[in-house]
Order: C-alpha cells, then structure tokens, then sequence
C-alpha cells in the first residue's frame, strides 16, 4: 500500500467518527448514556427503535418526508429539462441575465424567506400540505436542477439533434428516445441532488407545515425539547435519516464527482 | 457554437413561473415590510430607509456581520487546503475508488438538524466520545456551553466535517479527467512531483475549484441550522452567525420592519460576493 493512501484514510475515519457515536449511542438504553462513558453499547438494546416504529408521530415524520422531497424531486427535474435544453442549444434575448437570475435563489438564505414563504402559502391555502413544501424547495433546487443538466447537455454535440431531424424525428419524438437516453447519467445525478438538497434543508419544511405534512426533522426537535433528555432516542432518529441518503448515493457512485463539478468536467 | 432562436423562451417559462411565484412574490413582501412600521393589528406606516440606516448603524448587525465573515473565511481556508490534499492523494481506479466516494459523500445527505445534533452528542462532555476524550483523557477543560472559544472550534470542526468532501469530490472529478499522456510526458521531462501539480493538475482543477468556493461561500454565509441545534447561537452571542441573529429579530421578536431591512441587506451582500465569484467562473467558460 502506498504511503500517500493514508491520507484519504484518516479522513475517512474522522468522518466516520461522529457517525459512528451517532449509532453507538442509539443502541444504548437511557441508564447506560447517562451513567458514564462506554465505547460500545454494554447492554445491547433495540428499545429506541422500537418506539420510533409503533409511534405514527415518529413513523409519519419520516413518510411526510420522502413524500414531499419524492414530489420536489420530480418537480424539478420535469420543469429544468426544456430550460436546461434551450440555455444549452440556443441564444436568445436575456439568456446569460436569466440563468444568473436563476442561480441567485441559489444564494438566498432560507431565513430571509422563511415568513414571507409561510404568508404566501397561507394565504393561497397550502399551509401544512407536502405540495407546498415541494414548490417551496424548487426555489433552490430548480436553479441547481438546470445548471447540472445544462453542464451534462452542454457535452452531447449538437451533431446529434440535425441527425434526428434529418431522420424524421418530431422535436418530442427526439428528445424523448433519442436525446433522453444520452443524458440519463446527468438526469439521475440531477435527481439524486435535488433529492439530497430537499431532505437536508429543514427551515422552510418545519415553517411551512404544522400537523398534516411534519417533518422528521421537526418531530426530532419537538421530541429532543418536550420529552426531555432522550439522546438515545434523538441517536436512532438520526441514525435513520441517514438511511435513505446512503441508499441513492449508492445508485449515483459513478457519476457523483462528476455531478458535484455541475456535469462540467 | 450556439444559434439565435427567440423560440428557446418558451422552454424557460415553466421554470421561470415556478422560481418567480417562490422568489418574487416573498420578496416583494420583505421589501414591503422593509419600508413600514407596524404596531400589530395590520395597521402599518410608512417608515422609509429608516429600517436600514437602523440595521447598517447597529452594533449588533455589525458584530454579527464580523462573526459571519469570520466564520466563512475560516472555514474556507481549513476546507479549501484539505480538500485538495486529500483528492491528491486518493486513488483513481480500483475497487476503493466508488467506496471512497460513497464514504466521504456521506455527511453532505444527512439532514442538518441532525449533523447538529450528532456533533451535540459527540461533543458532550462525560457522555460524548469527543468531549470525553478531551477532558478526562487529554485533561483539557473543554465545554462548549460555557466557553466561547470551545464553540467556535466546535461549530467550525463541524463544518468542515460536513462540507470538505464537496471541496474534495469537485477537485477529483477535475483530476481523473486529466489523460494519462499528460503524466507520461511530464515523467519524460522529469518533472517533480510540485511542477506536476502546479502546471498540470492545478490548471485543470481550477474551474472545479472555482465552483468548489463559490458554493461554500454561499452556503456557509446562509448557514443556520447546523450551529442554531448545536450551540443556539450561544454561549451568550458568541455564535450567532447572520441567520441565526435574522431569524431570532424575525420569527423571535416579530420586530418584521427591521428583520425584513436586514434579510435585503444580507441578501444583497451574498449577491454581491457571489456575482464576483461568478465573473470570475464564467470568464473563460462561454464560447
């Protein structure tokens, strides 16, 4: 083994670190967090997960959340796949102004939204609904959403769509079985992000829903301050919302570095 | 390269409709607000710049404006740094390449409450592994409650934790797309390991790079609610970044007129360094 490989090792194992006390501590019961240091769980219990699962409140937290992201992740890849085609094929009146206007909302902290955003959709009667936390979410994943897929599209030539016309395809035709195919590494790379960047994001999600569409992260923060000192509860919480991000990112292992570098490597 | 065709407008406008109703319609009500004064009952008054010359004079706007750069140029320089020595180093092909990439991906999809309270509970002193390691194996006092120092090394440890990899995984996709050929050639010349790095390998990070900073710099000046579950902004105002400090005047004390002076000012200087970064990103970028 060459010696430079451990570099990325130690930096493997303090990533893992907190991680791995996350989990530890999960499989603890209250007594044995709070009576002193152990490495590993001495009294090996599943009692945290138990009630995470026979509790609607907890379990619920978790299907609002894949619900709402599921719906912002195809949202947004269904509306930022026409943009991302026309800011990489053409020219047009306004294109470079509307593209940084784009990534502007890319920029803007979710706090200087948060009540405006809880007015509006009060206001049009999608408070505490998955929809409204959906659309509130495209306001940074849609711009994101289009400069991913505008990098990857930029990389098919352009040789490719007067080939398909020549052969008679519609323009629909085209980019359905023709065009689609091509990039599909940067629509799932696309997808992945989106999905990632909406089931990170918590502010908008906890301002904009109440009972119906809660959060997990929400229920955690309500648990974690009315049900007092319950770390070992707040651990298995944690430990399974990591669960869904370590399965996408599985699918997507391949093309992630290159979908980080905005498909334009 | 690109044609002229106005027509390309009509794919636009479902995004364009989209972001417009979640972008202007919030904005114009913080900028509504930003102008008037209210004492409740939906009754407001015309208020004005006053808000702004309120927030840009405050002591407290400034200090936290301070902490907030301070924070952002901090992590920065740790994050930047690291991220290309680790990328440097690991391997690029093989078996542990994917597993590499999953494991260091890893901290960028856990929801941001909890990376809060993952590093809450790892820092706790007698209960978490860190701060038990820290005071009664190494014998150093450190308790992120009470001392403002601890807490700021506590919420920056944090961020880099989280957000190296993003640095790390942009700059290993600008290195595997170098050809070998380049290597060979430069092993011909016999040139050393820094020559190979400064005009190989560093040329062709440098857009990924530029994405890399421009990314955390937005991020980490919007950052709230990774140190909001971990320190609370405290002990006393130590770690109340620009968020943390917008959200208490907001949703805290309901004072909208200044919150909403202050969130256009906020949003205005992350425009501002980010328009630079951008300029600067795209300069040899378009055809």
């Amino acid at each position: 083994m060459k010696k430079r490989y451990l570099i990325p090792i130690l930096y493997i194992a303090f990533l893992m670190l907190p991680i791995y006390w996350l989990v530890a501590m999960s499989f603890k019961t209250t007594n044995e967090i709070l009576s002193g240091f152990s490495l590993f769980p001495q009294t090996f219990t599943l009692e945290n997960y138990a009630a995470i699962f026979t509790d609607p409140t907890w379990y619920w937290g978790y299907i609002n959340s894949i619900l709402y992201v599921s719906l912002n992740t195809v949202l947004s890849v269904c509306v930022a796949l026409p943009a991302a085609y026309a800011f990489s094929r053409y020219r047009f009146l306004g294109d470079k102004q509307l593209f940084f206007w784009l990534l502007t909302n890319r920029m803007a902290p979710a706090a200087v939204f948060a009540l405006p955003f809880f007015q509006l959709y009060s206001s049009i009667g999608l408070f505490d609904t998955h929809l409204a936390v959906a659309l509130a979410h495209t306001l940074f994943n849609v711009p994101l959403a289009v400069w991913i897929l505008e990098g990857f599209m930029r990389g098919i030539p352009k040789e490719l769509d007067e080939t398909a016309y020549v052969d008679g395809y519609s323009f629909p035709g085209f980019f359905v079985k023709i065009f689609l195919p091509n990039i599909k590494a940067g629509v799932g790379v696309t997808a992945f992000f989106c999905f990632m960047f909406s089931w990170v994001e918590m502010l908008l999600a906890k301002t904009l829903t109440a009972v119906e569409a809660k959060p997990i992260a929400a229920v955690m923060t309500r648990t974690a301050s009315s049900a007092g000192y319950e770390l070992g509860l707040l651990a298995a919480a944690g430990t399974l919302t990591i669960i869904p991000g370590a399965i996408v990112i599985w699918f997507v292992r391949n093309y992630i570095a290159r979908g980080f570098a905005m498909g334009r490597v | 390269m690109r044609t002229e065709n106005q027509k390309a407008w009509l794919f636009v406008i479902p995004v364009l409709a989209l972001v417009a109703f979640n972008a202007l319609v919030p904005m114009m009500t913080v900028v509504n607000y930003s102008v008037q004064e209210t004492f409740g009952n939906n009754q407001f008054f015309w208020e004005g710049l006053g808000w702004f010359e309120q927030i840009l004079r405050s002591d407290r706007f400034q200090a936290a404006l301070g902490r907030q750069f301070m924070f952002t140029a901090i992590i920065l320089a740790i994050e930047v740094p690291l991220g290309i020595i680790v990328a440097l180093s690991m391997p690029r092909k093989g078996f542990w390449v994917p597993v590499c990439l999953v494991l260091m991906a890893l901290p960028m999809l856990i929801p941001w409450n909890v990376v809060g309270s993952m590093w809450n509970i790892f820092t706790l002193p007698k209960i978490g592994l860190l701060g038990y390691f820290l005071n009664d194996v190494l014998g150093i006092n450190y308790d992120m409650t009470q001392q403002p120092i601890s807490a700021w090394i506590t919420v920056v440890v944090m961020d880099v934790w989280h957000w190296t990899s993003l640095v790390v995984l942009l700059c290993y996709a600008g290195l595997v797309s170098i050809p070998d050929a380049y290597y060979q050639a430069a092993k011909i010349d016999g040139a050393s390991a820094w020559s190979v790095f400064r005009y190989i390998q560093l040329p062709k990070m440098k857009a990924v790079l530029t994405i890399a900073v421009l990314l955390r710099f937005m991020d980490s000046f919007n950052i709230y609610t990774e140190p909001f579950v971990l320190t609370g902004g405290g002990p006393g105002n130590s770690t109340t970044l620009l968020s943390i400090d917008l959200v208490k005047i907001a949703l805290g004390q309901f004072d909208l007129g200044p919150a909403a002076a202050m969130s256009l000012i906020y949003f205005a200087i992350t425009l501002l360094v980010s328009w630079v970064f951008y300029v600067l990103m795209t300069k040899d970028d378009q055809p």
